[in-house]
């Protein structure tokens, strides 16, 4: 586990942002540590676009307050921010090469510099016969992978994505994420706001689950999965389905019963009394096990329940 | 670190080099020219190619009358590719070999023509507009003074009584000092070109903010831009780098119009000295109006000099700078609104609502010029040229004329103050408009963004 105490890159707390007739940020805080991936988790609508406007100096919060390091946000500390929004675009009409210096040197990148660092990126990517073509030739993929170096064109020290993942096809979405925790090893922290678990549980190091304007999970990523261990286990073996099926019902909480190929996958849910090593005692007798480890809980199911568990609080508050 | 040069210069350079921007900027001055010269031009083309008429005058039998004792054998002089010939041949004759003579005409005159004022042109093609009159009017000045001989009226008497009243217009000064006025009519139509010019480019130009607002918004782009810059400072950018290329189209336009214009001239007058109105200024190109009249009526001098004494008279640095002065402070009036309009809407079809409030005062303003014209010093022309959302077309309007300076100063300060009034009011409706989509906005909508804090 990597330890991240040594300085916060950035800071939110207790931000409250109200539109017209809702809040859509309610006393939120965030840490994010400097060199870690962060993950920003929530349904639709729960606040992380706005979170994200926030730091990027978009939109300003009607209460709390932001750091960068151990000061406070000031409006040049933008030009240490890479962002790429959910709805992704690009000026269609100009040409490709133009618009990444045009957009790099509003991030204060000079002329010069500018066109070096591309000339590099469009190398590695082979987009060289792309730089005086017109955005709207480029085909949907193409335009990514510029927005996506246009993002990091000024070397951000905090790379802000929304959504990343969505839109982009399965080989930009394996390139993306190389880059991200290729980035991370260069020192630049990385926050996204995400609903595909598999790559939060694939990069993320730790997590903020927002829903409904306030953050109701934090914390790094392994101790989160491992809060959320429900004492289930999950036994492979061979045997005869009756035979497995009564063995378990009669003695244990059988969650599920699977094939798996050419055995069974048994799910045990034990009680906090039960002692794992006496479930694996009892079944050897009877059944040739295969495998025997315990069940560390997807983020997926975590997100489901934990955001399931605070909308029925919230429904028996009122 | 400011950025907003950077966006002026993609605003600005994104627009210039657009192909509907060249075309328009070349095709304006060649069709202000035509327009110019055209009338000049074709008045010297339809003379090209020699033409011959011949003359026939008959008697009471309808019979040809000899040269000798014809009246009007040589009452039409011969232009210099117009030539008259008297043929005293039958008219059937002449009718019937006309096609294969070297005539291209004959102008019959009959016995009595000067009780019935009319005379016959038989012609292979229609006749141009110029042998026409050139033949009326020689006729008319002929039988005229035959008339006058009949009744025994000598011309000296009849040009002395002949009167033609010329009004001079006598501006006094509070302080006892005088002008005179020369040639309302130039200053009026200078007033009227001026203010239509703003009237055009604050619409066509402003129509383009808006347009560049509603792309970056439905592009998407605008989130990445405005997480680099403020968005009052794309905004401003984007209003600045417009106008540029509005100003950028206006003095192309003069130059290359007013190059034209005197390029043309000289080479269809080969010898002749130029006027003095031909510097290659901006002036010159109202100055080419008149110099043309000059060309399609030559006998009529009458009144050219007065036009030039009017142009002399027009302060034309005070009309430039009025106009580049009127021209940036009703763009950023009108063009910051433009954004906020853009701002609030997905696409330009949802533009109406917003539009009716802009335009409204902008055609008003137009009209109001139009209704000033013959009256540039009235009530109504003074109040809207101080008004900032009329002030830029119907101050323009009236710019040829003496305005009173405290009338000008106001009108400029009304001006200044709405605008900063209207680009911070813009601001707030664009700083939240931009980042809104899917929303139907109502003004309701747009008055809650006015009032955001920050």
């Amino acid at each position: 586990m990597l330890n991240f105490k040594l300085m916060e890159i950035f800071k939110a707390l207790n931000i409250e942002k109200r539109f017209s007739n809702h809040l859509a940020l309610d006393n939120l805080s965030v840490a994010v540590p400097e060199g870690c991936i962060y993950g920003l988790l929530g349904p639709n609508g729960a606040g992380k676009t706005t979170l994200i406007r926030i730091i990027n100096q978009i939109t300003a919060p009607d209460k709390g307050e932001l750091f960068f390091y151990d000061r406070k946000f000031r409006s040049d500390d933008v030009f240490q921010i890479g962002y790429l929004p959910e709805e992704r675009g690009l000026y269609k009409k100009m040409k490709v090469g133009e618009l990444s210096v045009y957009l790099a040197r509003l991030k204060g990148v000079s002329k010069h510099d500018a066109l070096k660092r591309l000339k590099h990126w469009f190398e590695k990517y082979e987009m060289q016969a792309w730089w005086n073509k017109k955005v709207e030739e480029l085909s949907k993929g193409m335009q990514q992978k510029v927005q996506f170096i246009i993002t990091i064109i000024h070397q951000p020290r905090l790379l802000i994505f929304d959504e990343p993942f969505s839109g982009f096809d399965p080989i930009n979405t394996t390139m993306l994420k190389k880059e991200i925790l290729n980035l991370r090893n260069q020192g630049a922290t990385i926050l996204f706001s995400t609903h595909d678990m598999g790559s939060v549980e694939e990069l993320c190091d730790r997590i903020t689950l927002i829903n409904q304007s306030k953050s109701i999970l934090e914390g790094d990523i392994n101790e989160i999965r491992k809060k959320y261990k429900s004492n289930t286990y999950e036994i492979g073996l061979d045997g005869d389905v009756k035979k497995l099926t009564e063995f378990f019902r009669d003695k244990y909480n059988l969650v599920e019963l699977k094939r798996a190929d050419d055995h069974f996958l048994a799910r045990i849910a034990l009680d906090k009394s039960v002692d794992d090593n006496s479930l694996l005692s009892n079944v050897i007798p009877y059944f040739h096990v295969i495998s025997f480890n315990e069940v560390i809980p997807r983020m997926n199911e975590i997100f489901i329940k934990v955001v399931q568990n605070a909308q029925k609080t919230k429904q028996s508050d009122n | 670190m400011n950025k907003i040069p950077l966006i002026i210069k993609r605003e600005y350079l994104s627009r210039v080099r657009k192909k509907s921007f060249i075309i328009m900027t070349i095709l304006g001055p060649l069709l202000f020219a035509t327009f110019l010269i055209l009338p000049a031009w074709l008045s010297q083309v339809e003379d090209t190619g020699e033409k011959i008429i011949a003359v026939l005058e008959t008697d009471e039998f309808n019979e040809p009358r000899p040269d000798s004792l014809s009246f009007f054998a040589d009452v039409i002089p011969d232009k210099e590719n117009l030539k008259f010939e008297y043929v005293p041949a039958s008219l059937d004759v002449l009718k019937n070999i006309l096609s294969s003579s070297k005539y291209d005409a004959v102008l019959h005159i009959p016995y009595n023509v000067i009780n019935s004022e009319t005379v016959e042109l038989y012609t292979k093609k229609q006749p141009s507009l110029g042998v026409e009159i050139h033949i009326t009017q020689s006729l008319e000045k002929y039988i005229y003074n035959l008339k006058l001989r009949k009744n025994n009226i000598p011309p000296e008497v009849l040009s002395s009584v002949r009167t033609d009243i010329a009004l001079k217009t006598i501006r006094l000064g509070k302080d006892g000092s005088y002008q005179e006025q020369n040639q309302q009519d130039i200053k009026r139509w200078i007033g009227y070109i001026c203010g239509f010019l703003i009237y055009f480019f604050i619409f066509f130009f402003g129509a383009q903010v808006m347009r560049g607002v509603i792309e970056e918004k439905t592009n998407r782009i605008v989130e990445i831009i405005v997480s680099s810059v403020r968005p009052f400072q794309l905004m401003m950018g984007k209003i600045v780098g417009v106008g540029m290329v509005g100003l950028t189209q206006f003095l192309v336009w003069i130059i290359l119009t007013s190059g034209i214009v005197l390029v043309t001239q000289q080479a269809m007058r080969p010898g002749k000295p130029v006027t003095e109105s031909s510097e290659l200024t901006p002036e010159s190109i109202f100055e080419a109006r008149p110099v043309q009249n000059q060309n399609t009526t030559p006998d009529k001098t009458t009144g050219f000099n007065g036009y030039v004494e009017g142009i002399r008279e027009i302060p034309f640095l005070k009309v430039f700078a009025a106009f580049l002065f009127y021209f940036l402070g009703g763009f950023l009036l009108y063009g910051s609104l433009f954004a906020a309009i853009g701002s609030a809407v997905d696409s330009e079809t949802d533009t109406q609502q917003f539009m009716l409030p802009v335009t409204i005062p902008l055609i008003l303003s137009f009209f109001i010029m139009i209704s000033t014209f013959t009256n540039p010093e009235g009530q109504l022309a003074v109040i809207f040229s101080v008004i900032p959302l009329t002030s830029p077309v119907v101050m323009m309007g009236r710019i040829g004329f003496d305005i009173p300076l405290i009338q000008i100063l106001s009108s400029m300060v009304a001006l200044v103050l709405t605008f900063l009034g209207t680009t911070w009011l813009a601001g707030k409706i664009y700083r939240t408009g931009i980042l809104m989509y899917g929303k139907k906005v109502s003004y309701k909508e747009l008055w809650k963004w006015i009032r955001y804090k920050n």
